[in-house]
């Protein structure tokens, strides 16, 4: 049972699903780690991107990652007007800490109700060409349904890494989070920044739902799970970091996919939840922490 | 003991007597069942709003509460079925034990990381109760009521009793913390938990004792669930609509007195009951989730605020 070959195919699995773990997570390293917007309701954003998705493929034959990426341009303005509502309604008056909380849980159980009303409680999945074939490389085999999520996944990360270092409006969001005040001073509106940083972040949580309903199939209440992973990620990788999150997001594939592979997967889902909580209470930082 | 005190123990008897003269006068069996639940909301809504409202943390684990107080019931039952107070009693220990130990977690974890700890701890002991072969496991298990009780004339109007009883205690409760100097602290602590410390504030005390009262009511609110539904499994027990409601009800009623749970959930439950009937479950719940997301975002102090400035707007006029 405990062979080389078994440790390297759970190695290989852990690190294709960290690759998909780092697509859920960096929407929320960017809202919740840069910007200190605590949206719990961000799996439910990726839920939804997993059902347009499904809806592109089901009627219209969209590829999967295709249509993530196409939906992800109404889903910023989306984010977009939730963060106004956020600002003018909470941020603005000091009222985030309670109120906003309460407000994206609802958001968040809102999202899950419209889904469950729309589409029903029934696991839904998407067709490709990709899905249910693999490869192996020696002894390892892959299986392109967790590759293809790596792929999209990796890049996504790379991408949002360069923005925010290279770019010009990269770099303004690090400013804001850094110090919002010194960027004011500078010329730069904060809100406007954090208004467009925010509906980034849906933006990516919708490609990520395309991922997730590649990997496997879904149904609206999932995205509870999903809570406890992206923030594990996010804090373990340290708030505010790309690289960290990227880094998080392997570590907790492996060690799901070790998890499951020597205890069974019903197990996995503790493993995210104990890592956020040792990670908040030995080093609360996390391992790249501003 | 001061008029107010007296005037509020005296509304209570009344209260709980009028709930057992209900019972030698109604017959039809809905109607208990639709007040069992409106009442078990107003246990849960108070019982959040003394950690949640009171002290500033926010509990998303409601379920994890009311499903340990449900499964320690059932345990107790599988063995030797004791009589209710025995479960109402061994609920209550069992989740304020619980609670007891997200209190500490308090040391640490603040904001949203307490909120989500709360969450976590729902899930895993979904997981848990799910792999307890004795209880049912994740398929459920079936429990007998017992077949009569005195002075009832059957078991679902003994418990709309009990229930409404326990409202009532949850409701004295939340309103003897609140007039005391523990209810003040707790506000200080919501406000600011460093200038509270600082000023000589207990904090650890206040809000260990938050956590643990809050936790022992909605296990207590548990504790007669599986008589209720007489086929209890984790799902249900651990439904993401206790964590929701409970937190929905006192933020549309009003957070900071104990007078808002108590509107919150007799309007918002009775409002599901209602609509559960008329609508279906779904739309249920996707009244409340549009009441709540609306009630934050605009009226914030819940309807006890709203008719508090309706009211100072009108003595306004007058003088």
């Amino acid at each position: 049972m405990l062979s080389i070959e078994f440790l390297l195919n759970a190695l290989v699995a852990g690190l294709l699903l960290g690759g998909f773990y780092a697509a859920l997570s960096a929407g929320l390293s960017l809202s919740f780690g840069l910007l200190d917007v605590v949206n719990i309701a961000h799996p439910a954003f990726i839920l939804f991107g997993s059902y347009l998705t499904f809806y592109a493929n089901e009627h219209f034959g969209f590829d999967p990652v295709l249509a993530g990426l196409i939906f992800a341009v109404p889903a910023y303005f989306v984010g977009v007007a939730v963060y106004k509502i956020y600002y003018n309604s909470f941020e603005k008056t000091g009222a985030e800490s309670l109120r906003g909380l309460v407000f994206f849980f609802g958001l968040f159980f809102l999202i899950e109700v419209i889904l469950i009303i729309t589409f029903g409680v029934d696991y839904r999945l998407v067709r490709a060409f990709y899905i249910g074939k693999s490869t192996s490389i020696g002894p390892v085999g892959i299986a392109y349904r967790l590759f293809v999520p790596f792929l999209v996944g990796g890049i996504l990360s790379t991408v949002l890494y360069l923005f925010l270092t290279k770019t010009f409006f990269g770099r303004a969001i690090m400013g804001v989070a850094q110090d919002s005040l010194a960027v004011q001073l500078m010329g730069v509106d904060p809100i406007r920044i954090k208004t467009v940083a925010f509906g980034i972040g849906i933006a990516t949580a919708v490609i990520a739902g395309s991922l997730l309903i590649i990997i496997g199939p879904v149904e609206p209440t999932i995205g509870r799970e999903y809570i406890g992973r992206v923030f594990a990620v996010t804090v373990l990788g340290g708030l505010g970091s790309m690289t960290g999150t990227l880094v998080g997001a392997l570590i907790l594939g492996v060690a799901e996919s070790f998890t499951s592979s020597f205890f069974g997967p019903s197990w996995a889902l503790a493993v995210s939840f104990g890592i956020l909580l040792i990670c908040l209470a030995v080093r609360p930082s996390g391992l790249f922490g501003r | 003991m001061s008029n107010e005190k007296r005037l509020f123990l005296i509304v209570a008897a009344v209260l709980v007597v009028g709930a057992f003269l209900i019972t030698t006068q109604m017959e039809n069996r809905f109607y208990y069942k639709a007040a069992y639940v409106v009442l078990q909301y107003v246990v849960l809504a108070t019982a959040w709003n003394i950690l949640g409202g009171y002290t500033g943390y926010v509990n998303f684990g409601t379920a994890a509460f009311f499903a340990m107080g449900a499964y320690t019931a059932v345990a107790l039952i599988k063995t030797w079925k004791p009589p209710l107070y025995v479960l109402l009693i061994s609920g209550g220990i069992v989740s304020g034990l619980l609670g007891l130990g997200i209190g500490y977690l308090t040391l640490r974890l603040r904001g949203v990381f307490f909120s989500i700890a709360t969450l976590a701890l729902a899930v895993v002991l979904q997981m848990v109760v799910s792999n307890w072969d004795y209880v049912g496991g994740g398929a459920g298990t079936a429990i007998l009521k017992p077949r009569s009780v005195p002075l009832f004339s059957n078991y679902d109007e003994f418990l709309f009793f009990v229930m409404a009883a326990l409202a009532v205690v949850a409701v004295a409760v939340a309103w003897l913390i609140e007039k005391s100097w523990v209810g003040r602290g707790m506000a200080a602590i919501r406000d600011n938990e460093e200038a509270a410390e600082c000023m000589g504030v207990p904090i650890l005390k206040i809000k260990l004792f938050a956590t643990t009262v809050s936790g022992a009511l909605m296990g207590i609110a548990g504790a007669p669930f599986s008589y209720f539904v007489v086929y209890i499994e984790p799902t249900s027990a651990f439904h993401l609509d206790y964590a929701v409601n409970s937190l929905a009800m006192p933020m549309i009623g009003g957070t900071t007195s104990w007078l808002g749970p108590l509107v919150g959930a007799v309007l918002v439950g009775t409002a599901q009951q209602i609509a559960t009937v008329t609508l279906s479950a779904e739309m249920n719940l996707l009244i409340v989730g549009s009441l709540l997301v609306g009630f934050v975002v605009f009226a914030p102090d819940g309807l006890v605020g709203l008719f508090g400035k309706i009211r100072a707007r009108l003595v306004g006029k007058e003088a």
